[in-house]
């Protein structure tokens, strides 16, 4: 992967990213690559970092150094800065010192085609499934608070409508989109949450562990659900997850993150095989 | 779709009933009968109330500045309606004022709103990026600002300082014996513009905003922009309802408008419930007519033959008042209608979502 | 120019120091259940009109400590009464609920005291005036700052070498976990609310010295400004509280002396709109983050 770094396939690229809360470094000089159409997924043990990768490119966190490509087109850039300058512990920092910091608040990254799914499912509550998708539509959205509210965009609010149960009826959840979207069982409401995500046409998809909770049977239709959407919506994933069946059936390839250095990458054969990982999943004695 | 037809229907025929009966109330009553009143100051928390429901109910957004775009609005009003030859004997200690023109009613209650919006605008750029409670504290602290600053001498050729201000147009003058239909008729669209803007695609941002921030924001929904939205439109309503307010009472003065109004009107909105715009204008006409008619009984001092009753005194009747509505917030959390509004009633939840297509 | 600003800097130290005493019970209520506690400044009424009811058949060497009791009582009620039930419900509720308390409380009093202003006592030794330098000035002015310092320090030392103040700074940092831990939070929060309440009722006696009329409404300014001051200090932080409140206090006062009377409120608001945007911590405050 390394030989092509300049490659226009390149959906997401990491360099460098270090992520520090005060004296913690969470993420240690993080770099990785998702290409178009794969699905790539992040592993590692709990506490990892993984998460907190998700949130620096979705722009939740300002990370602390590096950069985070999207189509080739820098949408993080950040060196130490302040007090930072001081208490960093990570490498590279004189690396990006003299780039423009770069920060988009996430409705922005959305808006350029990341959409995402949260470890801790996280609905619009007080609104249906089908409330729940339609509001995915808003970023795409013509019409001002005016024409919204006259009516003017009759047109508009129709096709987002459409779309909306559109997308309901390939996850397979129009026969409840009235229901109240926490009303539903869990499998479905994480099903429902790609639907929603899915609603942001997004290019690529982030997906934070879609199968907690979900039993072994679950967790198949699931990989199979994500396969699907995958090639209907031309999308490239990048996901969190900790079943590793689901990992290894659908992943093309796979990183490893452990207290926030990525300690191996490549495809399901070579991960499976490799000792570094299993020592950092299974525990190795210290010498 | 047939259905939702139906409903919209039967909806408008019961407006339209209310403004009739209104109208008859008028006329068999008198404009100066307690009803009348009710219904006069009724009509008006309730657009005040509606509007604070957008920022508070809809937008999850705690803000206590209502008061002071009330009084923004309120002040407005007033100023550019002073008849021009009352304007010396009003601004007596300002050598008649600054403001030298007088426009009419309706597009001063407008130009109201507008400057109301505009303050919101000016004060949501910094105190919209704080959280929850600092947000109810800082938009506490605006309102007061803004009081001070209508108080002040400088400006009181503007404001006429702390002194009354009086002679505008009021409620009784513009349209006698028909107060009721004038007041029905402005709550009654401004309360219809927002009802369609929460049914908006933008309403449906509000309220996502309001159950989950880090999803909206996922969601591609711009924090900032969609909260200084819902803020300067419902300061744009409360500025109208200031101003109608001030119609209402005939004359103002800035230290009417303090946080204790706020408060109050926020009790009426978690009486309705929050994020339920008929629940809000129930509870304004519940609680104006609970306060100015129903309980004054409790305020008389009462004899019942030789024995007095106990505790019946001036104040108390807003002491069982303040009672009632902290049993509301504390057991009632969901207030009147809780997050449903009276035309869904019946019907399944989000069934007006109705599947419009295939 | 020392000499004109001297009386105005010393009433704002006192005001300063009346404003921390009641800072206090903001700021230690906030650090445990991130309350706004609305009813804080009403209470601090209520313990003016306690003593004016109190001194009416009472000696005041009795009095002082009733009124301290019964505000105290007054406190612990609210909490028990409004804010336990509501320990599960969101935070907007809770909230709500010290609206009304604060609603119900100033409709209480204004139905108990018939709506007009009452004249609080003249407490003895505290009236009396004294000379400081080329001011003449009340005692009150002298004894505040030194009896607010020696509460402060006196609470400080509670809360960092004493058991309760142990579970205090648990509850405040963790209340989830310190549940777990066997920590009786409810016990946790009344001490909280008592400690305030007093602070509040001892505030009240300096502040009532200096403006004897006491209405209804009148602890809703100082208790806004308060709380400003608590948020300034970094809320949570008592030593902050104290300092925040001084510094509103002398700001407040400079304010006046330059003629800008009707500012001098408006300027504690501004100056918590420009700390909660630069330095939303406020000045001894610790930092957090959100979990997503």
């Amino acid at each position: 992967m390394s030989e092509n770094k300049t490659n226009s396939s390149n959906v997401l690229r990491l360099t460098d990213i270090t992520m520090q809360f005060g004296g913690v470094v969470a993420i240690n000089n993080l770099s990785l690559d998702v290409n178009q159409g794969e699905i790539v997924a992040l592993i590692g043990p709990n506490g990892a970092g993984k998460t907190t990768a998700f949130n620096c490119v979705t722009g939740v966190y300002e990370p602390t150094n590096g950069m985070v490509y999207f189509h080739g087109k820098p949408i993080v850039v950040n060196h130490p800065q302040g007090k930072m300058v001081k208490q960093y512990g990570g490498i590279n920092a004189d690396k990006y010192k003299d780039r423009k910091p770069v920060v988009y608040t996430p409705d922005k990254i959305t808006r350029m085609g990341i959409a995402r799914t949260f470890q801790n499912i996280r609905l619009f509550k007080s609104q249906t499934a089908f409330e729940n998708v339609l509001i995915g539509t808003h970023l795409r959205r013509t019409s001002n608070f005016l024409t919204a509210t006259f009516r003017l965009n009759a047109k508009e609010e129709k096709a987002m409508r459409e779309k909306a149960w559109n997308l309901l009826e390939e996850v397979g959840l129009a026969d409840v989109g009235n229901e109240l979207a926490t009303s539903l069982p869990y499998g479905k409401q994480r099903r429902l949450e790609i639907a929603r995500a899915l609603a942001t046409e997004p290019t690529l998809l982030l997906l934070d562990e879609p199968a907690a909770g979900m039993n072994p049977q679950e967790t198949d239709e699931l990989g199979e659900f994500i396969v699907e959407i995958k090639n209907k919506f031309d999308l490239t994933v990048f996901m969190i997850e900790h079943h590793m069946n689901l990992v290894m059936d659908i992943s093309d390839r796979i990183y490893v993150l452990d207290f926030g250095k990525q300690i191996a990458e490549g495809t399901p054969e070579e991960i499976q095989k490799n000792p570094v990982v299993i020592a950092a999943y299974l525990g190795v004695e210290e010498e | 779709m047939k259905k939702g037809n139906l409903r919209l229907i039967i909806s408008l025929a019961v407006v339209a009933l209310l403004y009739v009966g209104g109208c008859l109330i008028e006329q068999t009553a008198g404009t100066k009968s307690m009803i009348v009143t009710v219904l006069q100051k009724g009509a008006v928390y309730a657009l005040i109330a509606v509007s604070m429901n957008l920022l508070n109910g809809f937008t999850g957004l705690f803000s206590l500045g209502q008061a002071g775009f009330m009084l923004v609005g309120a002040y407005s009003y007033a100023i550019l309606t002073i008849p021009m030859a009352k304007r010396a004997a009003v601004y007596q200690y300002y050598n008649g004022g600054w403001v030298q023109f007088t426009i009419g009613v309706i597009p001063a209650l407008l130009v109201a709103g507008v400057i109301a919006a505009l303050f919101a605008a000016l004060i949501g750029l910094p105190v919209l990026r704080l959280k929850g409670d600092y947000l109810a504290i800082a938009t506490l602290g605006f309102a007061e600002i803004i009081r001070a600053i209508v108080q002040w001498d400088t400006i009181g050729p503007l404001t006429n300082g702390s002194n009354l201000l009086k002679t505008y147009p009021t409620l009784k003058n513009i349209m006698p014996g028909n107060t009721v239909l004038f007041t029905f008729i402005i709550v009654g669209i401004c309360i219809g513009l927002i009802l369609l803007l929460i049914n908006s695609t933008y309403g449906r941002a509000f309220k996502a905003i309001r159950d989950d921030e880090v999803a909206a924001e996922a969601m591609g929904i711009n924090l900032f922009h969609h909260k200084q939205m819902a803020f300067v439109i419902s300061s744009f309503f409360a500025g109208i309802g200031g101003a109608l307010l001030a119609m209402y009472q005939g004359s103002l003065q800035a230290n009417s408008f303090k946080s204790s109004m706020t408060y109050e009107i926020l009790l009426i909105v978690v009486i309705g419930g929050m994020g339920s715009v008929s629940g809000s204008i129930m509870a304004s006409f519940l609680f104006i007519a609970c306060s100015e008619w129903w309980l004054r009984f409790l305020d008389a001092e009462t004899m019942l033959g030789d024995f007095k009753v106990p505790l019946l005194a001036p104040g108390f009747r807003m002491v069982v008042f303040a009672v009632v509505i902290m049993v509301v917030v504390l057991f009632f959390r969901k207030g009147i209608m809780g997050d449903r509004e009276l035309w869904e009633l019946g019907g399944r939840r989000g069934a007006k979502g109705g599947r419009s297509v295939k | 120019m020392f000499d004109t600003l001297l009386p105005y800097l010393l009433a704002g130290i006192s005001v300063g120091g009346q404003y921390a005493l009641i800072a206090v019970g903001y700021t230690l209520v906030y650090g445990i259940l991130r309350l706004i506690n609305f009813a804080h400044g009403d209470i601090f009424t209520a313990a003016g009109f306690f003593m004016i009811y109190l001194t009416a058949s009472l000696p005041i060497g009795l009095s002082i400590p009733l009124v301290i009791i019964l505000t105290v009582a007054l406190g612990f009620t609210v909490e028990r009464v409004a804010y336990k039930p509501l320990r599960a419900a969101p935070r907007m509720s809770i909230m709500i609920s010290a609206i009304g308390v604060s609603y119900l409380l100033q409709n209480l009093m204004w139905y108990i005291t018939g709506g007009l202003a009452k004249q609080y006592p003249v407490l003895p030794g505290l009236s009396e005036t004294i000379k400081i330098g080329s001011a003449t000035t009340k005692v009150v002015t002298v004894v505040t700052p030194v009896l607010t310092i020696v509460l402060v320090v006196a609470l400080v030392l509670l809360i960092n070498r004493t058991k309760i103040g142990m579970a205090m700074r648990a509850v405040s940092k963790d209340f989830e976990t310190s549940q777990l831990m066997g920590i009786k939070i409810n016990n946790v929060i009344s001490t909280t609310f008592i400690i305030g309440s007093a602070m509040a009722a001892i505030g009240s006696m300096l502040y009532f010295t200096n403006y004897t009329a006491v209405t209804p409404t009148v602890g809703a300014m100082p208790g806004l400004k308060a709380f400003v001051a608590a948020v300034f200090g970094g809320i949570g932080s008592i030593p902050g509280a104290m300092i925040g409140a001084l510094i509103i206090g002398i700001c407040e006062n400079l304010i006046k002396a330059a003629g800008w009377t009707a500012f001098s409120d408006a300027f504690t608001f501004a100056l918590l709109i420009v700390v909660l945007l630069f330095r939303p911590t406020g000045l001894f405050g610790e930092k957090t983050t959100d979990k997503v």
